[in-house]
């Protein structure tokens, strides 16, 4: 195992954060104060409680989980994608690095601006919301899978994308609206009976659901069910780089 | 410990839309040279060269670095190798000192601040190291490529097409880095365009047209072996045409009738300098000086292209 290798590229994608901190940390903790300020304060005020939680406190979950998804994705892509488009991925190509080497650098990097940022979220949430997490230990278990899984939802993106407007179609067009019809802002039972099912095809909907568990103890869908889920897309989009890597798809000819 | 530090063994490169880069390719460089790869635009240079390096799957054949495939040992293969690349490929929002860090520990080294300064210093860079890269010259950037490749210690460099662009100042540091180099035992292939670059500092070159190499021989013997030569004659008085004693030698007058050209072969049976020397002194003409001249490296690889035509 090359371990230096990892840190070097897990510490110089860190880094690449660092150098933008407004748009890595400043911009998602602004637009999700302005959540909590519109949807919280203004819209959730005159909102009943939902399973016994405030309306306030009800969408902390959801929105961690929208913000992590949307820049998770665009985040790990873009640190990919960077070197690629420059030409600067010659260097780690031709380093004595395997692929999984690789993937846990980049992915690893992600995941953890990620974390960091979620944590940022949940401060910045108690500026606003009073709340507190039942079982914060299903809490992070949660979040880092759900980091490390679009983390690398973001890697295989940055690896097929071949330009900038490719890059930002998944995240924009696909995540995004998965995350915000996923029950950020609603629990799916405040739904008509056909959305309610229709909605279960949308994977999001596991994820916050298992996540909001974590914080108040209720749930859309079982607890098991969305460990299930989250897991599977685990495995499918680390199958899914083990292929590219195997066949060398859009990363070597 | 292999002779051979690169040892190319009939490879082959056709790319997916079926242009066949590579024919049967077999090359040897020894440890310790400097090796120059010449050829035209899309000979194969840059194809062989990112096969060696890991950037280009292998199509047929075999490839060994250090006795090491660079498919099944891929690791002790490629630590071996530094790269320069054609393009100014970098991160540009970088700066200089941490994308040195990121390439040393890339390539599996631990940090060595100390050699990282040394490289930094020996290409005028270590004033720049606080620098953000895309704030430096394009000529500074190549110099940061060049640091790169050496921030791991590797035993081969390959600079490919390394001074196109680049100024007089940064070709000449360059060329005192690779002589540094090469005292300490690394061996250091380019490919070049400068013709005359390789002339000057090549152990040997290897010629490559249409994916398949044509030549590789050393300097001196490509030279001696295929070089030409000119006697040139300068005259006291200038002449107009040939005296009957030079009759039967192939001779041309310059165009102020005051000098006589004289091609020849060095080495071979068809050489009569000698002859001509005696025939021209028979003749009664006053020399005022004499001329060899060596057909340049350029020349030998321009007529070698056009034979492989």
């Amino acid at each position: 195992m090359n371990w230096y290798a990892i840190k070097a590229i897990y510490l110089s994608e860190l880094h690449r954060s660092w150098r933008t901190p407004l748009q890595s940390i400043a911009s998602p903790v602004l637009s999700t104060s302005l959540y909590f300020i519109v949807f919280g304060s203004a819209i959730g005020s005159a909102m009943t409680e939902i399973g016994g939680v405030s309306y306030g406190a009800f969408i902390i979950p959801g929105l961690i989980m929208l913000m992590v998804l949307t820049e998770t994705t665009s985040n790990a892509s873009f640190g990919i994608y960077m070197p690629k488009w420059s030409g600067a991925i010659y260097e780690v190509l031709s380093a004595p690095v395997s692929a999984f080497e690789i993937v846990v650098g980049y992915v690893g990097a992600a995941a953890t601006k990620s974390i960091i940022l979620a944590m940022l979220i949940l401060l910045t949430a108690k500026l606003f919301v009073d709340y507190s997490i039942l079982h914060p230990l299903w809490m992070m278990l949660f979040l880092v899978l759900t980091c490390i899984t679009f983390s690398m939802l973001g890697f295989i993106l940055g690896v097929v994308a071949d330009g900038f407007e490719k890059l930002q179609v998944i995240p924009l067009m696909v995540v995004t609206p998965l995350a915000f019809l996923g029950g950020t802002f609603y629990s799916i039972s405040m739904l008509p009976e056909f959305w309610q099912k229709v909605t279960l095809f949308n994977p999001v909907v596991y994820l916050v659901s298992g996540f909001r568990w974590s914080f108040y103890g209720t749930a859309d869908v079982s607890l098991t069910f969305s460990l299930m889920m989250i897991t599977a897309f685990l495995i499918m989009f680390m199958m899914f780089i083990w292929w590219i890597f195997k066949t060398g798809y859009k990363v070597k000819v | 410990m292999e002779n051979h530090i690169i040892d190319v063994r009939n490879l082959s490169k056709q790319y997916p839309s079926g242009f066949q880069a590579l024919k049967q390719v077999n090359l040897q460089i020894k440890r310790g040279e400097i090796f120059a790869l010449l050829g035209p635009n899309g000979a194969g240079k840059t194809t062989l060269i990112s096969i060696i390096c890991g950037l280009v799957n292998v199509g047929e054949g075999q490839v060994l670095v250090g006795g090491y495939d660079v498919v099944k040992q891929y690791r002790q293969a490629r630590k071996q190798i530094g790269l320069v690349p054609q393009e100014l490929a970098i991160d540009v929002f970088a700066f200089v000192w941490d994308t040195m860090v990121f390439s040393r520990g890339v390539f599996g080294k631990p940090r060595d601040d100390a050699y990282l300064e040394e490289i930094l210093r020996a290409l005028s860079l270590w004033d720049k190291r606080r620098a953000k890269i895309q704030f430096l010259s394009g000529g500074m950037k190549r110099r940061v490529l060049i640091a790169k490749a050496l921030a791991h210690e590797p035993e081969v460099l390959f600079l490919d097409e390394p001074t196109a662009g680049v100024d007089v100042e940064l070709r000449r540091d360059m060329w005192r880095l690779v002589e540094k180099l090469r005292q300490r035992g690394t061996t250091i292939i380019l490919t070049t365009h400068y013709i005359e670059e390789a002339e000057e500092i090549a152990d040997r070159i290897g010629i490559i047209n249409h994916g398949e190499i044509l030549l590789v021989d050393n300097k001196q013997d490509l030279m001696k072996k295929l070089g030409r030569k000119q006697l040139i004659l300068q005259l006291q008085h200038p002449i107009t045409q040939l005296p009957g004693e030079l009759n039967g030698f192939v001779l041309h007058i310059g165009q102020d009738g005051k000098t006589l050209t004289y091609d020849y072969v060095d080495n071979q049976p068809t050489n009569h300098v000698t002859e001509v020397l005696a025939a021209i002194h028979r003749s009664g003409i006053e020399l005022s000086d004499v001329q060899t001249k060596q057909s340049t490296l350029e020349q030998i690889f321009v007529s070698l292209l056009e034979e492989s035509k």
